[in-house]
């Protein structure tokens, strides 16, 4: 049986692929950038997932405005790099995994997610610039990925809790589907920027900060986030983050997340990334039968939660690699 | 935007959504724009703009933003960036300078406030709530597309 083992969401701003391309990375600039995904290439590369399914946007490469689906699978043995106006990008081809991915259209269809299958794309920047990101420049990426492209480029996008549901219908997907298969999915774009109009450069770093920290802990908060809230707090084009709540809803309820990186800018964007675990299923610890179903002694129950959540943000804090922009 | 009703995001500041209606009346702006995704189109516009313009059923205020490359009109009139940043790569300039371009700003002075962390929300949530609001952006004209400056993200995908 398939199984989603982890989540991972990062930016993908083209800059980012451009500096790769142009071997700009080790210029302090971007350097400050693409430390901070070091760590997440070594999780990667122990991870070691059998598939990827990717959840990203396209930028008028593959759809024009002759064609917006909101969901699109992509169920096609590959996916070349799109001609995004300076020659496609000198990355692998993109291997999908048919089988898996036509059996979650069936599945995720039948969950009442009208998705557009598609069987012949082109894939820009917003899918290979995480791949990047999570696996580095190799010859060949190491897995098979399945692409999902989500519109966040006309308004409106699908809701944030309409994604967060797609996550859980892919869950449901991935797990009935037979073969043994270890499962990442990836959710990109964000986090805060407007590139288009009078306010473009916005960058909203609390605004970030608290949507990772509630990806974690509180995804039902962002789920309910309305639009107009990610237009008018994370900029315009910040609304892409909606795409992040198909990952977290993939993920079970309960998450360790393992790793952080937030750092403005890169180009226009604030740049963010967060590493989330399924929880191992351990076998579980049961209390007592004789302590269950009874109240424990009050102060226990104050005092425990409190010192547990101080305990948790203190070792959040740890992990946590903030790298700060230059003043 | 005409014949439209009032919609919630347009209070906020300095930001054109681009939303079903714009998409219907910016329909052929975009695809004028898609079209220079090929090297052939690009020559072709560039050796005569206003003949290349007339294959799009534009209307005659979306002719004019884009022969004058005034990249907020053409958004207010139903383009969209991914799309109108097309257009400023056929002139060879990064997203970057197109955004510093709709700022009304110069791309040093724009790749300096990014690199300060960017434009502060505080003050740029809403135009109905002036309390909230410092200084947006002005409104100028775009200036004309300045010679490049070499930016420390420097690349034309910036």
């Amino acid at each position: 049986m398939a199984k989603i083992i982890a989540g991972v969401s990062c930016s993908h701003v083209p800059a980012i692929g451009a500096a790769i391309d142009n071997g700009k990375t080790e210029e302090p600039y971007w350097k400050r950038v693409f430390s901070g995904f070091e760590k997440s290439k070594e999780w990667m590369a122990q991870a070691k997932p059998d598939v990827v399914i990717a959840i990203y946007n396209d930028h008028a490469s593959a759809f024009s405005v002759e064609l917006i689906p909101t969901f699109a699978l992509g169920c096609a043995a590959e996916f070349p790099p799109a001609d995004e106006g300076w020659g496609p990008r000198p990355v692998p081809v993109v291997k999908g995994h048919p089988a898996l991915a036509s059996h979650i259209a069936q599945s995720v269809i039948l969950d009442e997610f009208d998705l557009t299958i598609v069987n012949k794309m082109e894939v820009d920047h917003g899918l290979t610039v995480p791949l990047n990101l999570m696996f580095g420049s190799p010859k060949e990426w190491p897995c098979p990925v399945i692409p999902v492209a989500v519109n966040v480029v006309m308004f409106p996008p699908p809701t944030g809790h309409r994604c967060f549901m797609l996550g859980r219908a892919i869950r449901k997907a991935v797990q009935s589907f037979p073969e043994d298969l270890r499962v990442v999915v990836l959710g990109t774009g964000g986090m805060s920027h407007q590139i288009s109009g009078p306010r473009a450069g916005l960058i909203n770093s609390k605004f970030d900060t608290a949507f990772l920290d509630n990806l974690t802990k509180d995804p039902g908060k962002l789920a309910r986030m309305p639009h107009l809230e990610y237009m008018r707090e994370a900029g315009a084009e910040g609304i892409e983050m909606v795409m992040w709540l198909v990952m977290r809803g993939a993920l079970d309820d309960k998450v360790n997340e393992v790793y952080r990186f937030y750092t403005v800018p890169a180009s226009n964007t604030a740049v963010g990334h967060i590493i989330l675990e399924n929880k191992a299923r351990a076998p579980r610890t049961r209390r007592p039968s004789s302590a269950r179903g009874k109240l424990r002694p009050a102060a226990k129950t104050r005092r425990k939660p409190a010192a547990k959540r101080r305990r948790a943000a203190a070792q959040r804090v740890k992990r946590r690699d903030i790298v700060r922009s230059k003043r | 935007m005409t014949g439209a009703k009032q919609k919630e995001y347009d209070d906020i500041p300095g930001t054109f959504v681009f939303d079903a209606d714009r998409s219907r009346q910016g329909y052929h702006l975009n695809m004028f724009c898609m079209s220079l995704m090929k090297a052939e189109n690009r020559k072709a516009f560039k050796a005569n703009e206003s003949e290349y313009l007339n294959r799009f059923a534009l209307t005659p205020e979306q002719r004019e933003a884009i022969l004058k490359r005034n990249y907020n009109r053409m958004l207010e009139l139903g383009g969209n960036i991914y799309f109108t940043a097309k257009l400023g790569a056929t002139d060879g300039h990064s997203f970057q300078h197109m955004a510093a371009v709709m700022t009304g700003s110069t791309q040093e002075d724009y790749a300096k406030m990014m690199l300060a962390g960017g434009r502060s929300v505080e003050g740029n949530r809403s135009k109905s709530k002036p309390e909230a609001r410092a200084k947006p952006a002005p409104r100028k004209p775009p200036a004309k597309p300045a010679s490049k400056r070499p930016t420390s993200s420097g690349s034309k995908r910036g």
